[in-house]
């Protein structure tokens, strides 16, 4: 009998827990709208949508976001193509190469990756790779979407490469065994065998790395330059969604039109967040199956 | 902050604190170019007051007067006066803002050492950072692209330049910064980027250009070129020349008072001139009543 109350004590706090986060991410995204549809109430939403100038301090102020929609995206696809193939093939080594001994130390040398702060990151980017790059590939300056997508994509490798390796060793034992029974080479038996197997579960590291990617600031802050231009290339200054807020909240006064603006970009922001971890989600569920 | 919170209740605590002597919490935010005479200031006056702890922080002048009519500061500093449209939202918070000119400054545009350019006229400058001129070759440089180097719109700098410079201070003009310029977040990321960008232009608070960069002498129309020191903006020959300014909100009152005070007087003109700045007596342009 007091086995059975405390049993069911336990599972309501289990249960509540699991309610109450739901209901926390379905409030913060009513806080965001409640005060993002205030500006569309002054500011028509198909010129915040669709506007190519962002200037929030002219007079009259214009939040077009398609320059930081675009700075987000090019940053982020710059970052994807860098740690994608990079944390994979880590992933491959740890999980199916490695010996044993080695992978220990690799996968503890992965967390101490994902626990470097983005400050950090963001400071080396300023005084050396900013400089390195400008150097190197003769750019007119340093601070552009490259530096930050090699620094993201350095701040997303911890995340895909645990996950992925989760994935590939969740796929059977018996396939290994059975393509190499076939005769396979341990090639053949990564390449047609586990990995299409793990794809699914790859498929959702490389989306949560997206998520993490998009939603990084700091660094972005830092070395990206923040100018609010349509980008043409990764090779020059561009401004990201997420720049945008943290560097402009500061100055609003809460009610403005101009502090209505940064959370309609969070809403954005969290709704494109929000699709890729529903979509790494859907992946991650079909890979269990 | 927590540190300078934890010194005030054990210093409200001990026992030895006479009760005549003045005591308060003073909260200075604001203006990046002021930061750091506003601390020096501030230090000089903890010591004329041991009771009054004060706690000065940046962020730029838009921050500060954002933080003033949000009231979550006492003394907001400012090197740009606020817009009319600031003082009617304070007004609608029931904020009543009071200006203090606290000094006078001159806008240094900096460049990098090895950049042969050495004066410019207002309308250069304008059409640099409006990005209708592209490369140095136009005035005389060497043959690289110009990459203009701003401060982000919360500082007061960038609207004071933009008001002069990009618009050439016509009220009605519709001009902007180029979109390519880069916004960098502070002072000091400025004058990296110059130090290591041989292309780059940028413009700071006079205080701010140290030895690393050199400052264009500039001339309105194409008559007279001149360096931006404490002395041709004394003689209001410099032409990006400013006041710098205290808001606080109605009638300093108490320690405000006191800090404001100081400020304007003898000690704290000579904190300002110490650090860089242009003193109020000097112009004989005394405004405050």
């Amino acid at each position: 009998m007091h086995r059975r109350t405390s049993e069911i004590v336990i599972e309501s706090a289990i249960k509540l827990s699991g309610v109450l986060v739901i209901v926390f991410v379905f409030l913060i995204f009513l806080f965001l709208l409640k005060d993002a549809l205030a500006l569309f109430r002054v500011y028509p939403v198909g010129r915040f949508l669709f506007g190519r100038n962002w200037l929030p301090i002219s007079e009259p102020p214009q939040f077009g976001m398609v320059p930081l929609f675009l700075g987000s995206l090019y940053v982020t696809i710059g970052a994807i193509l860098i740690c994608v193939p990079v944390g994979v093939a880590t992933a491959l080594f740890i999980g199916e190469v490695a010996p044993r001994s080695l992978k220990q130390v690799l996968k503890s040398l992965v967390e101490i990756l994902a626990s470097i702060p983005s400050v950090v990151l963001g400071f080396i980017g300023i005084v050396w790779l900013g400089p390195f790059l400008r150097s190197t590939l003769h750019l007119t300056t340093g601070m552009c979407g490259l530096t930050g997508s090699l620094l993201l994509a350095f701040m997303a490798l911890p995340t895909i490469i645990s996950i992925s390796e989760d994935a590939l060793n969740s796929v059977p034992r018996t396939y290994r065994e059975a393509a190499f029974g076939l005769g396979a080479t341990q090639w053949q038996t990564l390449w047609r065998i586990i990995l299409p197997s793990a794809s699914s579960g790859i498929m959702a590291a490389v989306m949560l790395g997206i998520g993490r990617v998009i939603g990084e600031t700091m660094v972005a802050m830092m070395v990206t330059g923040n100018a609010p231009v349509i980008p043409q290339s990764l090779l020059q200054p561009l401004r990201t969604l997420t720049a945008t807020m943290a560097g402009e909240m500061g100055e609003t006064v809460g009610g403005s039109e101009h502090y209505f603006a940064l959370f309609a970009v969070g809403l954005v922001l969290f709704v494109i967040t929000f699709v890729i971890n529903l979509v790494a989600d859907i992946f991650l569920r079909r890979a269990r199956r | 902050m927590l540190a300078v919170l934890a010194a005030a209740s054990l210093a409200g605590c001990s026992k030895d604190m006479d009760p005549n002597e003045p005591s308060g919490f003073v909260r200075i935010k604001g203006s990046d170019t002021l930061v750091n005479a506003v601390q020096e200031v501030s230090e000089e006056f903890m010591k004329e007051y041991p009771y009054v702890f004060v706690a000065v922080t940046g962020g730029g002048s838009g921050v500060g007067i954002a933080s003033l009519i949000n009231k979550t500061c006492d003394v907001a500093s400012s090197s740009r006066e606020m817009k009319p449209k600031e003082i009617e939202i304070a007004r609608q918070h029931g904020v009543f803002p009071k200006e203090f000119t606290v000094a006078y400054d001159g806008v240094a545009v900096i460049v990098n050492k090895a950049n042969p350019v050495e004066k410019l006229t207002l309308s250069d400058l304008h059409r640099i950072f409006t990005g209708k001129a592209t490369r140095w070759t136009e005035f005389g440089g060497k043959d690289l692209p110009i990459v203009t180097l701003s401060r982000e719109v919360s500082s007061g700098t960038h609207a004071y330049f933009k008001e002069e410079v990009v618009c050439l201070g016509r009220k009605d003009s519709t001009e902007e910064f180029s979109a390519k310029t880069l916004l960098l977040s502070s002072s000091q990321a400025i004058v990296e980027e110059v130090v290591t960008n041989e292309a780059a232009v940028g413009y700071l608070g006079m205080g701010y250009a140290g030895d690393r960069t050199r400052s264009i002498r500039v001339s309105k129309a194409s008559s007279e070129f001149i360096a931006p020191t404490v002395r041709e903006v004394m003689a209001r020959r410099y032409p990006l020349a400013r006041g710098l300014y205290f808001y606080t909100d109605g009638d300093p009152k108490g320690a405000v008072k006191l800090l404001v005070d100081f400020t304007l007087g003898p000690e704290g003109q000579q904190h300002l001139v110490s650090t860089g700045f242009v003193p109020l007596g000097a112009t004989g342009a005394q405004t405050n009543q």
